[in-house]
């Protein structure tokens, strides 16, 4: 069985992120990571790899420095690593999922983990897109998948509440925060993933024209910015704030 | 313009931000057709003003959910210059499906939108606003709570289509229904708590606060990573939900950057916290630097008192 995760580099959740000329100031981004959900994804796609002697491809779509996520998944246990580098330009939903697409296909992996959104553009088409465009069956808002017999098990938040399903390969699971806590790359994984060849592929490579895309970022903004509010000392001021709230405010 | 949109469902009825996806279709002189998924809430549906047609989709398939199912057999009814959902979990998924099933790209959580397409949207939870054009045909989903809701004297002429995909995702048991309670995406006023709080026992005062006036209980990431009683679904911020009600009330929350771009665009925000440097206060229209033990007690009386009033 060959199972891929499909993992994305942002900003680290604790990094600011400044606008400089209408546009996000990547410069000034001290930390960049695997996106948080994209972690659960790999985690769990680890635990398949461990229990069913499986092989685990990485697989991220972005500029160089993208090789950095692929170097983390391999410290913790990722057998190989494809990179389909882009030059950075916004690509639109439909060029990102035809590249990753391609790519799982070139990997010849069966099964998909991802994480349900990326920390940057906080999309979510990524997974049910490519799941989609390959003919996968797909399953969103996973904390847990396991292996039971020959299909998958896996934990969802449906529409309905919390809900075991089955469901069978070819498949492809989105991840919520997942119930397994993730495991830290010992030294000796960080030495050998240093020394991991990472397979660079191009849209050409793949076989894909993706074309022009069908959006075009016109600019960034920060959000705007508060004017300081009114703060009082004590819990004798909580009658004023309500007070407050409904005069001034007007919204109890 | 030619509008799909898939009515966004609650149970056994359709979900009211399903006016405001019509609202929305209307603003940019979209003619809007709504799809619902299983035949749930033609009636209401067909009631939104603006709305010209209802579709109602049936079919085995939508028993239960699948995403891949339901993508298909809703797709194969858009062909559409838009198609338009709900920025729920579900509605993101469905209409991503709709979307690489018809080549479409798709653009998620738009919190504006006027005609050329010209959109904006939160990026990275809210620390920055993209705006941006797309050309049609495309898909988009709608932050809820962000557009003004059509009214309800519609008229809308109703057809039924009866849709038969091969379903692939098997539900072999339910572990949890979904909360009865409102969910922080959905409520107009948020109560939430942090680490501040303690224990999470405690956070059962701010469900009689939530319950009091109609609100839901959230908490920060460290509450939900601290306590396993506390669960990921009520966590608000970049690794949560984003949410944006009228009054949102932190309790309890120093207020960390992830936090922040969760909750900042709420229309009012109360902070209570002891530590009078917290960084939620940056962010508060009313800070109250108190413990919770003092200030919510007062808290409750007080809105018990408005309520009965």
């Amino acid at each position: 069985m060959k199972i891929a995760v499909l993992i994305k580099q942002v900003p680290d959740t604790t990094s600011k992120i400044a606008v400089s000329a209408g546009m996000v100031d990547e410069s000034s981004i001290n930390k960049w990571s695997i996106s948080p959900y994209d972690e659960y994804a790999l985690e769990s796609a680890l635990r398949l790899k461990d229990s069913e002697s499986a092989e685990l491809v990485a697989i991220t779509c972005g500029p160089s420095r993208a090789v950095k996520a692929l170097t983390e998944a391999a410290a913790v246990g990722a057998d190989s690593l494809i990179h389909i580098v882009v030059d950075g330009g916004l690509m639109d939903s439909t060029q990102v999922q035809s590249l990753l697409a391609a790519a799982v296909k070139h990997a010849g992996a069966g099964v998909v983990l991802c994480g349900k959104q990326a920390a940057d553009t906080n999309g979510g088409s990524t997974g049910p897109g490519i799941a989609r465009t390959l003919g996968f069956a797909c399953v969103g808002m996973v904390s847990e998948v396991n292996v039971d017999g020959g299909s998958f098990v896996a934990t969802r938040a449906g529409p309905s509440g919390l809900e075991v399903v089955e469901v069978s390969a070819p498949c492809l699971f989105t991840f919520d925060k997942g119930t397994n806590e993730l495991r830290r790359p010992n030294v000796r994984g960080i030495m050998m993933a240093k020394k991991k060849e990472v397979e660079a592929i191009s849209a050409s490579d793949l076989g894909v024209d993706i074309g022009e895309s069908a959006v075009r970022v016109e600019s960034h903004s920060s959000p705007p910015v508060k004017p300081p509010g009114q703060k009082f000392e004590g819990a004798d001021s909580v009658s004023v704030v309500v007070g407050k709230l409904r005069e001034e405010a007007n919204v109890i | 313009m030619k509008v799909i949109i898939i009515a966004e469902t609650s149970g056994k009825s359709l979900h009211p931000v399903t006016s405001q996806l019509v609202g929305a279709a209307c603003s940019i002189g979209g003619e809007a057709t709504i799809l619902c998924p299983g035949g749930i809430g033609v009636e209401e549906a067909a009631a939104i003003s603006g709305a010209l047609k209802v579709i109602s989709v049936e079919g085995g398939c939508f028993e239960t959910y699948d995403c891949g199912a339901w993508a298909e057999a809703l797709g194969a009814l858009a062909n559409a210059d838009m198609v338009m959902g709900v920025a729920s979990p579900t509605g993101r998924e469905l209409v991503a499906g709709v979307a690489a099933m018809r080549g479409i790209p798709v653009l998620q959580d738009v919190t504006s939108l006027a005609e050329g397409i010209s959109v904006t949207r939160p990026i990275y939870s809210g620390k920055a606003i993209e705006s941006s054009i797309v050309t049609i045909p495309c898909a988009i989903t709608l932050r809820a709570n962000t557009f003004v809701a059509a009214g309800n004297d519609g008229s809308a002429e109703i057809s039924t289509v009866n849709q038969n995909t091969d379903v692939a995702v098997a539900i072999k048991e339910a572990l949890a229904k979904a909360t009865e309670r409102l969910d922080v995406s959905d409520a107009d006023i948020v109560i939430s708590g942090g680490r501040g709080m303690g224990d999470p026992a405690n956070f059962s005062h701010l469900f009689e606060l939530a319950d009091l006036i109609g609100g839901a209980v959230g908490a920060s990431r460290a509450a939900v990573d601290t306590w396993g009683e506390i669960p990921h679904s009520m966590q608000v911020g970049q690794t949560g939900k984003t949410v944006t009600p009228s009054l949102y009330i932190a309790v309890g929350i120093s207020g960390a950057i992830q936090h922040l771009a969760g909750m900042r665009t709420s229309r009012y925000i109360v902070a209570i916290n002891k530590d009078p440097d917290a960084p939620i206060f940056g962010v508060a229209d009313y800070g109250i630097v108190s413990t919770w033990e003092e200030a919510v007690p007062v808290l409750k009386d007080e809105l018990a008192k408005m309520v009965s009033n």
